[in-house]
């Protein structure tokens, strides 16, 4: 970076830059998008905290005792963490520039996400088969929510995914196209940090009261 | 593993001037965050599920080791320190954290002193 | 019969005919004025063939001094809404003595003192200090645009996305009967079962969104985009406390989101967080909104400190006093401000140690706010102060907001707060340090900025008019409710059985008149000094004879904000340039790479407005087909690679060389 001279004089100060060296175009995108991700860590706290104060609340209803199945829980753990690690792999490779090899570590992260879903949602699907439903209790009611706002995330993360798999496609990986799965990265591996206190605070907990 | 980084470092120097900003880690960190996460995982679940431990103690370490596994996840996929950003993403974590703290734990107090006064005797439900 | 029933429900889910309030004489009466207004504007616009400019140069619009008057147009005119509330309010309560019942049925003045209070945080305040932040921060780092432009335009349309939804619940259907923050149980759908509440909830959480992206924006924008030289401890005061502000935003309007979202599960699936029964607890909501609702307070307040804190040291010729101590106390209170939020309800139950606790961090907080006010104050020491109307506007904050402060402190003690919760006393409080403190800050901030606006300063008699207006107004409608709050009558009442109190409803009634002159006087300094803009112009770029970066360059600034980014060596940036005899660059003009407009954020936002009117009337497939079509218009945007453009480097010439002339005119 060039800087004029206020005046012809040496050792005047200097008031402007000359030659200027433009702001590279995303410069903020990273940090704005990790400050955007503590925003949601919030929300999420919110969520954690009304399921503390309210996670006991049975209203005379089922307990996490009658329904959690832990086998499930920890192999739904498992497709996650699997998945973050797959997503690392797809960021190596995409580091390395192997554009296939990068496609199929994201396929395969999102196939990990699909399933992960899946299991989310068939447990759901049991639970208010047998009755414990969202409407029960105060308990059901934080359960639910707090553990579908973390599935309802995975799924705008699926959503994003298939767009930056398109994109990739498209227009190979150039710069905007490595800063947006860069983000997804983000988000992807945060989750899995969110997931870490879901299975912690409800599920293995709850299987403790 | 010395390429990865090499050739992680043109591409960045070739986008902007701020190579090491904000790096895709390299696969040892990958594979280390990776089996240190199993090993987080798999130990709380082996303790609840066979109930080695009595209750209280297992509450206890479970939740240490969830906090550790945060922190294996912060720093080894998401490649969290105190460089990247020049310190603010660091920054805004800390910051972040501390809110958290003070919401959560806070709203737990808060709302545990309102049951005990508040609530009539018979309660039915027991307290968290 | 039931089948064409069933169709209507289908296609208007449960919005009817009787859904208008046609029965409600002032309602219609205010309809009929808004929609000849309303008429009268759009035709005038059509008239003279504006929507093309319109929409070109101002809604699709990315420049961040655009968006930043966009946000002031939007406070103004909701200001005049809730305005219109509160002389309402004021009206009635004067009024409804003796067994008379005034002029509002209970039905309408519910929704009156609710909506007051949420068009004035959320849709006067917000916008305003918003507005003001966006105009003033990128000029004040020497940055040529915000970080994410697009989102900026974004987060300003999702912001009267929410105002409009607001509007629009005075004309189809009711608003909220519930008070500002709409607690549970009165706010579930077995005590609220029309759709007052939900246009509550998505007016806000359509706002919410944008609050939230703008903060974002601007954190980014101060973290990233400083000129060279300017460090973290060189960083005009407006532009910390902008920071902190957005800091807070970005911190705390998670939370709204979370608990507007865990109430309307409540309404709309059935779910139990906040019911009576089934183990819910109303009072982890009250518990949640105040965990926002407090730092909300500092996010309106810290702003105008800064304000404050630029116009101080502009017009009294000195650099600031203690410009560390300002920017500690600042952060001191971003943190604090976090951990003071039980004070709003001390009452609830928690007992002793709880209450302690937040009584004792409350009156904590207050010193951070003392050592600013006494930087002021010794900034002005032995000043060559001139009494422009900004520091006229700052003269009555000192003034009005100590007195504000101290009776905060007076409620921050829990027994006190035992006898004034929900008293007129509180009111009296908080709209002590809401008009005190953020109002006059707002009003000195327009005064200090408009000129770099607009390239005309504000003319100086309806300001000095408008001024004492507001200020004699404020004192006679506010300080009587102290009184009465002290005898014991509680906020949000109708109709009063003691005669005796009577006198004091009718000195706050006239305070509410003289304000509403001050409003009106403000309304006509605008138009004439629009009218007079050739004699109150303004071609230097600095007016005031500023110290920081905004008045380096011309009002109103080109574009691209500074041809040349510049270089800071001071915390008064521009008045060490001023003062080391600083030559504008005349020549070596480049191209400038600048963001191009665009109108996605309009319809997104539309979208989303569509979204949040279908969920409120329970209009499903308007709800679903409008989330969709967010979806897809968003994703469709992230396919638009190429969202800027140069400004050529003749057109940069042309423009500097304008001013150029301008410069010489002025001094020949």
């Amino acid at each position: 970076m060039t800087i004029a001279m206020g005046s012809m004089k040496a050792g005047e100060p200097v008031f402007y830059v000359v030659d200027e060296h433009e702001h590279a175009e995303g410069h903020s995108t990273m940090l704005g998008f990790w400050i955007y991700l503590m925003s949601d860590c919030l929300i999420f706290a919110m969520l954690f905290a009304v399921y503390g104060v309210l996670g006991g609340k049975y209203a005379a209803g089922p307990a996490p005792k009658d329904l959690f199945d832990l086998s499930l829980v920890a192999v739904n753990t498992t497709f996650l963490l699997l998945s973050s690690l797959t997503y690392g792999l797809a960021m190596l490779a995409m580091g390395q520039s192997r554009v296939g090899a990068m496609m199929a570590w994201l396929v395969v992260t999102g196939l990990f996400g699909l399933g992960f879903l899946g299991i989310e949602l068939s447990e759901f699907a049991h639970m208010i088969h047998e009755g414990a439903t969202p409407q029960r209790s105060a308990f059901l009611s934080s359960f639910f929510t707090l553990v579908g706002t973390h599935g309802l995330h995975v799924t705008f993360g699926l959503i994003w995914l298939v767009t930056l798999i398109v994109q990739v496609r498209l227009h190979g990986l150039i710069e905007s196209n490595r800063r947006r799965l860069f983000c997804l990265s983000m988000f992807w591996h945060f989750l899995d940090v969110i997931w870490i206190g879901v299975f912690t605070v409800v599920y293995l907990m709850g299987m403790l009261r | 593993m010395s390429t990865d980084v090499h050739a992680e470092a043109q591409v960045h120097d070739h986008g902007h001037g701020t190579a090491g900003d904000h790096s895709h880690g390299t696969r040892s960190d990958l594979w280390i965050g990776f089996a240190a996460s199993v090993v987080l995982t798999a130990l709380p679940f082996w303790l609840v599920m066979s109930g080695t431990l009595d209750k209280q103690v297992t509450a206890l370490v479970i939740m240490a080791v969830a906090a550790l596994q945060v922190v294996v996840h912060m720093v080894y996929f998401l490649h969290m320190n105190t460089r990247s950003e020049g310190g603010w993403s660091m920054m805004a974590l800390i910051f972040t954290i501390i809110v958290v703290v003070i919401a959560l734990s806070g709203s737990l107090w808060v709302m545990q002193h309102l049951t005990t006064n508040m609530m009539p005797m018979h309660e039915m439900s027991p307290a968290p | 019969m039931v089948d064409t029933h069933d169709l209507t429900r289908l296609i208007f889910g449960r919005l009817t005919l009787e859904s208008l309030p046609l029965h409600e004489p002032i309602i219609v009466g205010t309809f009929a004025v808004v929609a000849l207004g309303g008429i009268a504007l759009l035709g005038a616009v059509t008239y003279f063939r504006l929507w093309a400019y319109l929409w070109r140069e101002w809604f699709t619009s990315v420049d961040h001094k655009r968006i930043g008057i966009m946000y002031m147009v939007l406070g103004i005119v909701m200001l005049l809404r809730g305005f219109a509330d509160a002389l309402m309010m004021r009206m009635q309560q004067a009024m409804a003595f003796n067994g008379s019942e005034g002029f509002l049925p209970a039905h309408h003045y519910d929704q009156v003192f609710t909506a007051h209070g949420v068009i004035m945080i959320f849709f006067v305040a917000m916008p305003l200090v918003t507005g003001l932040m966006n105009f003033v921060v990128p000029l004040q780092i020497g940055a040529r645009d915000v970080s994410f432009p697009f989102l900026n335009n974004f987060s300003f349309w999702m912001t009267v996305g929410g105002a409009v939804l607001v509007m629009a619940s005075l004309f189809i259907g009711e608003f909220a009967r519930t008070g500002w923050l709409a607690y549970p149980p009165l706010s579930n759908l077995a005590y609220s079962p029309d759709v007052g509440v939900d246009y509550y909830i998505w007016g806000l959480q359509v706002a919410g969104v944008g609050t939230t992206l703008s903060g974002i924006n601007l954190i980014c924008t101060i973290v990233k985009m400083r000129a060279p030289g300017m460090t973290m401890m060189r960083m005009p005061v407006f532009t910390w406390t902008s920071l902190c502000t957005n800091v807070l935003i970005v911190a705390s309007f998670p939370v709204l989101t979370a608990v507007l979202a865990l109430l309307s599960l409540d309404r709309y699936v059935g779910t139990n967080f906040f019911t009576n029964d089934f183990g819910g607890d109303p009072m982890m909501y009250v518990n949640l909104i105040w965990i926002w609702g407090h730092p909300e307070v500092y996010i309106l307040v810290l702003p105008a400190f800064g304000i404050f804190s630029e116009v101080t040291s502009t017009f009294s010729g000195k650099r600031l006093f203690g410009y560390t101590s300002m920017v500690y106390a600042t952060v001191v209170i971003t943190i604090l401000s976090y951990l003071v939020w039980l004070h709003h309800f001390f009452t609830m139950g928690s007992g002793a140690s709880v209450n302690s606790f937040f009584g004792i961090t409350t009156m904590i907080i207050s010193i951070p706010t003392g050592a600013k006010m006494f930087n002021w104050l010794f900034t002005m020491y032995r000043g060559r102060i001139r009494f422009e109307l900004p520091m006229m506007w700052t003269v009555a904050f000192m003034l009005t907001f100590v007195i504000g402060g101290m009776t905060g402190v007076l409620l921050a003690v829990p027994p006190a707060d035992f006898v004034l919760h929900n008293s007129l006393f509180l009111v009296a409080h908080f709209h002590n340090v809401i008009i005190g403190g953020v109002l006059f800050g707002l009003f000195a901030g327009i005064g200090y900025w408009f000129p770099k606006a607009f390239g005309f300063k504000l003319d100086v008699f309806w300001g000095k008019l408008s001024f004492w207006f507001w200020v004699v107004g404020f004192y006679l409608a506010f300080m009587p409710l102290y009184v009465l709050g002290l005898m014991g009558v509680t906020r949000r009442l109708r109709v009063f059985d003691d005669p005796s109190l009577q006198i004091w409803f009718v000195i706050a009634g006239i305070g509410a008149l003289l304000i509403a002159c001050g409003i009106a006087c403000f309304l006509i300094q605008i138009a004439v000094s629009v009218l007079r803009r050739e004699k109150l112009a303004d071609v230097t770029g600095d007016p005031w004879d500023a110290r920081t970066l905004e008045w380096a360059t011309s009002s109103p600034p080109p574009a691209y904000n500074f041809a040349f980014t510049p270089v800071v060596h001071d915390n008064d940036a521009w008045w060490d340039m001023k003062r080391r005899g600083y030559a504008r660059p005349l020549a070596g003009f480049k191209a400038i790479h600048m963001p191009s407009n665009t109108g996605t954020g309009v319809i997104l936002a539309g979208l989303a407005t569509a979204m949040a009117f279908g969920l409120i009337w329970y209009i499903w497939w308007l709800a679903g087909v409008s989330f969709i079509a967010l979806l897809a218009v968003a994703i469709r945007h992230t396919f638009n690679y190429h969202q800027s453009f140069n400004i050529p480097a003749d057109e940069v010439v042309r423009t500097e060389r304008a001013r150029t002339e301008l410069l010489a005119g002025a001094k020949s």
